[in-house]
């Protein structure tokens, strides 16, 4: 019985083996690179990020034209999380495991990344996260191509203190409310803090995601802004919420000579349907405007603007970059540029290859990845909203500069290494 | 300082030099060029000067500067309309060299451009023009580089309310002036106010580095309540006003729920969805508009409104004769057919025009807003929700206890077996009722589509608001539904006063949960014998 028992037990396991080996033969002889994207579709989130689904399959279309990666074509993999941040970590597993990409490129809210993380930890896989967020993370297994606090934030805020961004003594941080603009608004108050600003000069608000009434908000806004000082607002609004509050903006009629409002999740995108024109002078800070004049935005635009129309896309009539998307398209193409030099796909070897990559950005600068903190170093911008909702840029900094994912405006991150921890 | 008197000296030389070259264009090359190019302290410094002159050609300079059309080279500045390029200097019509650059303004340069152009049209001969440029004035910063212009503006000044309120800006200019009477005065003055911008003012001069004298910092503190005292009327009237709105757009959503919920008794889960139809009709609507008669596109919303009512109500009339009709009695399966009714719609949305939300631009006309006092402005949008509102509940309910169709309707409420002997086709009946609630979710769509974003999730986010309204003010019950619509909308926006959005958010339905345990048959219980009861 015992015998016999073993014996099937082996039989079985050999069975397993067996199952295991040609499950894993055509992915292997197959002539493609799987990647998955994972950028929500559909829900709230949609508005930012459908556009940079349709990004990534333009650049992996550029890659395939000029001979893919490796000799073998990329083979993109797309899936809806439908804004909804639990499906985020369903829909990664199922691109890693079952379809077994090489690759994620996706999430644009931080609660979605923080949502997949475990599972990319877990089955040690690729990452590449495309938007601006609030530092306090640092995986191995992913790569960052959005700005850190001190790449956008902090910047921005030091420009509304400035004579040219109008002096601004008292601040609202107003977000949507999850992790995103919590962290953010408190690396931002320690930040005012240091540069002499009291508590009564600061009103944090949070909205919640999807929020649609932000009449009493404005109204809270201008009694603050009444209460003394120069007042500017520092926005952490993200999704389709964007939209009302900046119609409302424009009804209350408080223009940018007054009561500026800096955003660092609203772009080009995300102002395709408001009316602009009451918004002139409102501000956003970004690694990149789709206003920046120079050849490599030319042809990045025009590439876009020659896919949409060829794909059909709904804005094929009025193509727009924004600063993720650039994200998106520079992150493409460094991973090509890395597998290339590992010359496979391995996830520690990629790992590897990525430090010190670099790639000649539509922004105007070459992006270089750092060689240690998984971050990219760009420049800043800090663009105007004009009529036509496009963006004159005002301000940015001379070259790109490094990212500090852990603000040295939280004292909690005081010694924590500038590199993930188990490399 | 005597730097810069030297070169204001200079240029007002040049300029008279200029004069008489060119007595319309007096504003020359150099000067010109120190306005438009460099950095932002010495192009505002050369923009003072000239406001301090009045030098006539600056306005047209300022208002081109400010619609972006100024385009410079390394030594003329043109003025460009329509590709066509005018020189700056001489006005004369000029051909623009290839290297022209686009001058750039920041928010600090428009700023000061706007005030210099409200300072020139201070001494304008029109009334209207001269009560414009005090609106714009009194709206921003006080700036003490106006104060001769705010001065010679005084001194001619004809009309008595304006002259006050140039006394007014001209103490707002001097209130950091070193002289301490002139302070004091400026102090006193300016506590007649009811403006905001002058509430920061002053508050700004309490910090504790500002104004040094205890006399006039008790006079500053003084002048502070008195101006609060004002304001404070504006900000209530706010608190109502939003609340009010927030109220409106409640009794739209709830108020077909409220025909079939709680005169039928079907609880209709796809209630939102029917919202949704009514604004992506309204979508439809505006897109044909913009297609085919862009000329009337501010009208569209006249033919949405009709629209999405008879779209929604075809879409209902379709679902209880399909699906509804088969379920009356029994509610449990009523609420999963109905939720099953709503997915499909949702997905048959997303399928037909995309997952992302769709674009519905609003009429001009409803941009922008009535001021009321200074810190209350009324959108359009808001206002023309509250009447299309108070239409939609008027027409209701006279259809509802107008109508023989109305008087059917109750009738088959309150015993179907006897108002079917009596000779009522109770089934007809029924049909078209479900359809009137439906068409009037439709027109709630239309109007939220004027607030809020056009999605197919839309309804999702305005079915427990519909719910909870329907409840709270009584099942069967208009009048519970108009009440508890405006009670949770003001209670609503001051709970979001007090403790933000998401906590009001929270506590609203603390309070609808205590007070239905408190009260099942909600705020108004029908009265009399029911069939049911």
């Amino acid at each position: 019985m015992t015998t016999s028992r073993r014996s099937f037990s082996l039989t079985l396991g050999a069975l397993a083996a067996f199952a295991s080996l040609t499950s894993m033969t055509p992915a292997q002889a197959a002539d493609t690179i799987k990647v998955g994207i994972l950028h929500s579709l559909s829900g709230t989130m949609a508005i930012s990020e459908t556009v940079l689904k349709d990004t990534a399959l333009m650049t992996i279309a550029e890659i395939n034209a000029k001979g893919g990666v490796l000799g073998k074509q990329l083979e993109p993999v797309v899936v809806d999380p439908a804004s909804n941040w639990p499906l985020f970590a369903e829909k990664a597993r199922q691109l890693i495991t079952q379809d077994k990409v090489a690759v994620v490129f996706g999430c644009w809210t931080s609660v979605s990344r923080k949502s997949v993380l475990p599972v990319f930890e877990e089955l040690n896989s690729l990452l590449f996260y495309p938007v601006q967020y609030e530092g306090e993370e640092l995986s191995k297994n992913v790569f960052y191509t959005g700005a850190a606090p001190n790449q956008q934030a902090i910047p921005a805020v030091e420009y509304l203190m400035s004579k040219d961004g109008g002096s601004a003594k008292r601040f609202v941080l107003l977000g949507t409310d999850y992790v995103y603009p919590r962290t953010t608004n408190k690396i931002l108050r320690s930040f005012l803090h240091s540069r002499g600003v009291k508590d009564e000069d600061i009103m944090e608000e949070y909205t919640p995601f999807g929020h649609s009434d932000y009449q009493s908000i404005i109204a809270k806004i201008k009694k603050f802004a009444s209460e003394g000082k120069k007042t500017a607002v520092v926005s952490t609004i993200n999704g389709d919420s964007n939209v009302p509050f900046y119609k409302e903006l424009g009804n209350q009629g408080i223009k940018a000579t007054d009561v500026p409002v800096v955003a660092f999740s609203v772009g080009e995108e995300e102002l395709r349907g408001v009316d602009a024109k009451p918004l002139v002078g409102h501000l956003a800070a970004w690694n990149y405007f789709m206003s920046i004049k120079n050849p490599t935005n030319a042809a990045f635009i025009k590439e876009w603007s020659d896919y949409a129309k060829s794909a059909n896309l709904a804005s094929k009539d009025k193509p727009l970059t924004n600063d993720p998307m650039e994200a998106t398209y520079i992150g493409i193409h460094m991973w090509a540029q890395a597998v290339e030099k590992a010359k496979s796909t391995d996830t520690d070897k990629v790992i590897a290859a990525m430090a010190g990559q670099t790639f000649k950005a539509p922004g105007g600068f070459v992006s270089t990845m750092d060689p240690k903190n998984h971050h990219l170093h760009k420049p800043v911008f800090i663009g105007e909203i004009k009529p036509d909702g496009q963006f004159n840029v005002v301000w940015k900094t001379p070259g790109p500069i490094k990212a500090q994912p852990w603000s040295p405006y939280i004292p909690e991150d005081k010694g924590k290494k500038d590199e993930p921890e188990k490399k | 300082m005597r730097r810069l008197t030297l070169r204001s000296a200079f240029i007002a030389l040049a300029a008279v030099l200029v004069m008489v070259a060119a007595p319309a264009w007096a504003l020359d090359a150099a000067q010109a060029r120190a306005i438009a190019v460099g950095d932002g302290d010495a192009r505002i410094a050369a923009l003072q000067d000239a406001v301090a002159r009045a030098d006539p050609g600056l306005a047209t300079f300022a208002q081109a500067l400010l619609d972006d059309s100024v385009k410079t080279t390394a030594t003329g500045v043109f003025i460009v309309h329509d590709d066509k390029a005018v020189d700056a200097v001489t006005g004369q019509p000029a051909r623009l060299p290839d290297d022209a650059e686009d001058v750039s303004n920041n928010n600090r340069m428009r700023g000061a451009l706007q005030t210099a152009l409200s300072g020139l049209r201070l001494v304008s001969p029109e009334l209207a023009t001269r009560r414009a440029a005090v609106d714009d004035l009194t709206k921003g910063d006080a700036d003490p580089a106006l104060l001769p212009v705010i001065a010679k503006a005084i001194a001619r000044e004809t009309d008595a309310g304006l002259k006050s309120r140039l006394e007014r800006l001209k103490a707002a200019a001097q209130i950091a002036a070193p002289d301490r009477a002139q302070r004091l005065q400026a102090i006193q003055l300016l506590s007649n106010s009811g403006e905001p911008t002058v509430r920061a003012l002053l508050q700004s001069r309490l910090a504790p580095d500002a104004e040094t004298d205890l006399e006039l910092r008790a006079a500053l503190a003084h002048a502070v309540t008195q101006v609060d005292g004002r304001l404070a009327w504006g900000e209530r009237l706010g608190v109502l006003f939003t609340g009010i709105s927030l109220g409106s757009i409640l009794l739209l959503v709830a108020l077909g729920l409220a025909i079939t919920y709680g005169l039928m008794g079907v609880i209709n889960m796809a209630h939102g969805e029917l919202m949704m139809i009514g604004a992506y009709t309204t979508w439809g609507v505006q897109n044909l508009f913009r297609h085919f008669a862009p000329g009337l596109f501010d009208a569209y919303i006249l033919l949405a409104v009709p629209a999405s009512f008879v779209v929604s109500a075809a879409v209902g009339a379709i679902l209880e004769r399909g699906v509804i009709r088969f379920l009356y009695g029994r509610p449990l399966e009523t609420l999963l057919a109905t939720w099953g009714i709503s997915l499909v719609l949702m997905q048959g949305v997303r399928s037909l025009f995309g997952a992302q939300n769709v674009e519905v631009e609003n009429p001009s006309w409803m941009s922008g807003g009535i001021a009321v006092t200074s810190n209350l402005v009324l959108p359009y949008n808001r206002l023309a929700i509250i009447a299309f509102a108070a239409l939609v509940l008027l027409a209701t309910w006279a259809l509802i206890s107008r109508t023989r169709l109305g008087l059917f309707v109750r009738g088959v409420t309150q015993n179907r077996r006897m108002a079917s002997c009596t000779g009522i086709n109770t089934t007809r009946i029924d049909t078209l009722a479900f359809a009137l609630g439906a068409g009037i979710a439709g027109m709630a769509g239309c109007a939220l589509s004027q607030v809020g974003n056009v999605g197919p999730d839309l309804g999702q986010s305005y079915i427990v608001d519909s719910f909870m309204v329907v409840v709270l003010g009584g099942v069967g019950q208009l009048a519970g539904t108009v009440l508890a619509a405006l009670g949770l909308g003001l209670m609503n926006k001051m709970l979001e006063g007090i403790a933000g959005a998401v906590l009001a958010k929270i506590f609203v339905l603390i309070f609808i949960v205590v007070f239905i345990q408190k009260r099942p048959q909600g705020l108004f219980a029908l009265k009399g014998r029911s069939a049911e009861s």
